[in-house]
């Protein structure tokens, strides 16, 4: 990035004996939305803790907007936090809470109403404005407490898995209406989840973590079509992770035969030597069945499974010991178990992962 | 079954009775006509509580109950809620951990030994015979009340509200003063009434630090009975039961405030 507003510089963290992060390099640039994915433990939260100020890092530097942070105590570091719990202070109402960070800037009374009146318009609460925190459901109680972490314009807004506590549906609201804000306000917003297809929704680059470390980091589409590790094909979405050796490279297409003896042609990325041995991830999606496709691989399996999920189907077919996992539309003709299939890929739906 | 549940009735109602049997005792001889301190009454009458608000000596100890009583909450209130602050969930270590041991010593210290000790301090001071000195007595066993009051609240509120704070822009006074105070207010009242209740108890070091113009309700009470023997005792018990059962009432208002709270 040639001009980060947030950078991260070999951060670690740890926790006496445990280490939580590890030589840590990130750059975040202004406008963007990021989202730090892992599972719990992983470490991205101890991030979000450290840009916050809630953390100091054992080692490492922490820059933002051509300042270094990691010494300054939070509330210097102008940053909006939106907890997972919403952590409003229960003793106020939902127009002190709001009215906060603005309360704190020292700004005269006449400018707090205003400005807390139209941030709580923005996120359609006007009507609430005084009453408490416990009187409001969970969505209520987030969207202030997204109020209140943006109506002091922050220079970066942190989530901490903000959308954890609500059910489905509300949660895919909230992640349009803060899609939305993003868009409307140009903020820069570093978003903590460990939900997969939250961060494939939401953000414009996408960190993986694991073991305190960024596994993959690119934009959503990259991770899910061009996933590094086996660890992030698994993570992100759903995916085959198939085993097998190279029997030969021709241009950019290499033969790889499976543990079954079947075959099939990818498309060679990365640096493969014949006789090695690879794995592949192929999503499911990727996979039709009844061999109609032209150029692509075929492999012969039986159906071990078939679950209906209303606009889809999912399959599970055996080929020798490996079990596909394939997901297909509905407008299959009738599969039955034990059934014998043809199913076919593209070279390039072939992708290489790092184990 | 059912001899099971009438033996745990039983025994409950026992042990009730056991505990508040002296009450009965004591209390309807507070409004006894007679001049001794004993049954049968032969007639009823409020006279001894006139005298209880009345003689000198009584409504000296009953003032002096009340200086002593609200500087001991005022001090004990302070300085436990500042040391439950410094004891609160850090991993405890070693160190802080006999911190907090020897905070709540004066629970278990025999107050004798206080006493003594307090007694011999104080004289090097000049503290003796003041109200200073009964209620820095006073203060320290009804400190580990306000501890253990204010730390139960305080480890009840969730960090992330002070974090979210300091996010905020709060500074860690403003914090302090605008979020973690208010927050363990119910916690911080209920160990000032302790504390107070502690105060108006407490006889053995008062005997020990206190003068006689210092006086409590409690420690005239106490020579009384030794000389006289006169039923105002059983007034002063009265006035003290009835004090006791408004001090429960506040608490369990605070208590019931606070959880409608959270």
């Amino acid at each position: 990035m040639s001009n980060p507003f947030i950078r991260l510089e070999d951060v670690s963290k740890s926790f006496g004996l445990l280490t939580v992060v590890e030589g840590l390099n990130l750059e975040i640039g202004k406008g963007e939305f990021i989202s730090l994915l892992g599972p719990s433990g992983s470490g991205k939260t101890t991030i979000l803790m450290m840009l916050a100020g809630f953390e100091n890092p054992t080692s490492g530097a922490i820059w933002a907007g051509g300042k270094r942070i990691d010494s300054l105590p939070p509330h210097r570091r102008n940053m909006g936090v939106v907890f997972q719990n919403y952590a409003l202070f229960p003793h106020m109402t939902v127009s002190e809470n709001v009215a906060f960070p603005l309360k704190m800037r020292g700004r005269p009374g006449a400018e707090v109403t205003e400005r807390v009146g139209k941030a709580l318009d923005m996120v359609q609460l006007g009507s609430l404005a005084e009453r408490r925190p416990s009187q409001l459901s969970g969505g209520q109680q987030q969207r202030v407490a997204l109020a209140r972490a943006l109506i002091f314009e922050p220079e970066v807004v942190l989530m901490d898995e903000p959308l954890g506590a609500l059910d489905k549906q509300l949660r895919e609201q909230m992640q349009l209406d803060i899609r939305d804000l993003h868009r409307r306000l140009e903020l820069t917003i570093v978003f903590v989840t460990h939900d997969q297809s939250e961060a494939l929704t939401m953000s414009d680059r996408i960190a993986i973590f694991n073991r305190g470390q960024i596994e993959q980091i690119g934009k959503p589409s990259d991770i899910y079509d061009h996933p590094s590790t086996q660890f992030v094909a698994e993570f992100i979405g759903e995916t085959n992770l198939v085993r097998g050796s190279v029997q030969s490279i021709e241009g950019g297409t290499a033969r790889v035969q499976l543990p079954g003896g079947q075959e099939v042609f990818i498309e060679t990325a990365t640096d493969l030597r014949p006789n090695g041995s690879v794995c592949l991830s192929i999503r499911p999606e990727r996979i039709k069945v009844g061999g109609r496709e032209v150029a692509g691989n075929k492999i012969t399996a039986a159906i071990s499974d078939v679950v209906y999920h209303g606009d889809h189907l999912r399959l599970v077919a055996r080929s020798d010991s490996q079990a596909l996992v394939v997901k297909t539309d509905r407008s299959q003709p009738t599969l039955s178990i034990g059934e014998e299939v043809q199913l076919s890929f593209l070279p390039s739906d072939c992708w290489v992962v790092r184990p | 079954m059912n001899v099971l549940r009438f033996s745990k009735l039983l025994f409950g109602s026992a042990t009730v009775f056991f505990l508040i049997a002296p009450l009965i005792a004591i209390l309807p001889l507070a409004f006894t006509d007679s001049v001794f301190l004993n049954y049968p009454i032969p007639g009823y009458s409020t006279r001894w509580f006139e005298e209880l608000f009345t003689a000198s000596v009584w409504q000296r100890s009953i003032v002096n109950s009340l200086i002593i009583g609200c500087g001991t909450t005022l001090l004990a209130t302070i300085l436990g809620t500042v040391g439950a602050l410094g004891l609160r969930d850090r991993q405890l270590s070693p160190v802080l951990t006999t911190i907090k041991t020897i905070f709540l010593l004066p629970m278990v210290v025999p107050a004798v030994v206080l006493g003594v000790g307090m007694q011999l301090m104080f004289a090097r001071y000049g503290l003796t015979n003041t109200y200073l000195g009964v209620i820095i007595a006073h203060t320290v066993v009804a400190v580990p009340f306000v501890v253990v009051n204010v730390l139960a609240v305080l480890q009840g509120i969730d960090r992330r509200l002070e974090q979210a704070a300091a996010s905020l822009g709060a500074t860690p006074v403003t914090v302090l003063k605008q979020v973690t105070l208010p927050l363990a207010l119910p916690g911080i009242v209920s160990g000032a009434i302790f504390a107070f209740a502690t105060s108006l108890d407490e006889v053995v070091l008062t005997l020990f630090v206190a003068g006689p113009n210092q006086r409590t309700l409690a420690r005239q009470m106490f020579s009384t009975i030794r000389e006289n023997i006169s039923p105002a005792i059983a007034a002063a018990a009265f006035v003290f039961i009835l004090g006791t059962i408004l001090i429960a009432i506040v608490l369990k208002f605070s208590r019931g405030a606070k959880q409608a709270n959270i």
